[in-house]
């Protein structure tokens, strides 16, 4: 995502991700890594919940987020989302870039 | 290993590519999607001692004072295949056992409001990120958010 950062920064792309981890971990992490996008802690899980995105016992450490992304417009709807099927297998900014592309096109939803 | 040169087709020379393939994907190739998707670097190096352990175990048959004898030799294949089936089990079958999470929000939804601590302690509220300098003197108002649900770092 990094790589991709400013191409997305760009095209007026927020990513916001979220864990479990502590924040002090994300800071660390992030810090270490490069990353400059924003790491949002969950620790007790509320959000993820309320996503119906928890893995049970799915870290070492207790329950944890399983993988997914959503993409938001500025009404607050969701205009995509994916739900890991592996979770090895990683979103790919190029893929992001490609939905924007699409979604710019098309008008949110006509009907309404 | 007595005189059998390195590169050998032995149990030992199996069983070591074996180790390799193991390692060198949580170590290296898993860091990149091209080889961490579909593991093929690491595939082809089992598929390489597989073939190490296979002539080097009919070796060790025929000269068992060479090729590591007629009881290390079958130890090391059956480690060797054991390493290889943890491999596959957790690249084809583990990684994909995810909750179906039926009740995610979906496409056409409102995106759940929340407010969360960012990696600096500073809350974050998702429905306030569209509105202009809500978010930071200098930062510009989203026009798209991409929330990431990650499994984090621990």
């Amino acid at each position: 995502m990094q790589k991709h950062l400013e191409a997305l920064t760009a095209r007026g792309v927020w990513i916001l991700a979220i864990s479990v981890d502590p924040a002090e971990i994300s800071r660390q992490h992030a810090e270490k890594q490069g990353y400059t996008y924003t790491f949002l802690s969950d620790e007790k899980a509320e959000v993820i919940r309320r996503y119906d995105l928890l893995h049970e016992h799915g870290g070492p450490t207790g329950d944890i987020a399983r993988p997914a992304e959503f993409l938001i417009d500025s009404t607050g709807t969701i205009r995509w989302s994916n739900l890991a099927k592996d979770y090895r297998v990683r979103l790919q900014a190029e893929e992001i870039l490609k939905v924007l592309d699409q979604l710019e096109r098309t008008p949110p939803n006509p009907s309404s | 290993m007595l005189d059998a040169t390195p590169l050998e087709p032995t149990p030992a020379t199996g069983f070591l590519v074996t180790l390799l393939s193991f390692f060198s994907y949580f170590m290296l190739f898993s860091q990149f999607p091209m080889t961490r998707n579909i593991p093929w670097v690491n595939l082809l190096l089992f598929a390489l001692a597989l073939g190490l352990l296979g002539v080097g175990l009919r070796r060790a048959f025929r000269q068992p004072e060479r090729y590591q004898g007629k009881v290390l030799g079958p130890v090391l294949a059956v480690l060797s295949v054991l390493i290889l089936g943890l491999f596959l089990f957790y690249n084809f079958s583990f990684s994909r056992q995810l909750p179906a999470s039926a009740g995610a929000p979906r496409v056409g939804e409102k995106a759940p409001d929340f407010t969360l601590p960012d990696q600096h302690g500073q809350p974050v509220k998702l429905s306030e990120l569209w509105a202009p300098a809500a978010a930071g003197a200098e930062a510009k108002p989203a026009r798209w958010v991409l929330l990431v649900f990650y499994r984090g770092y621990w």
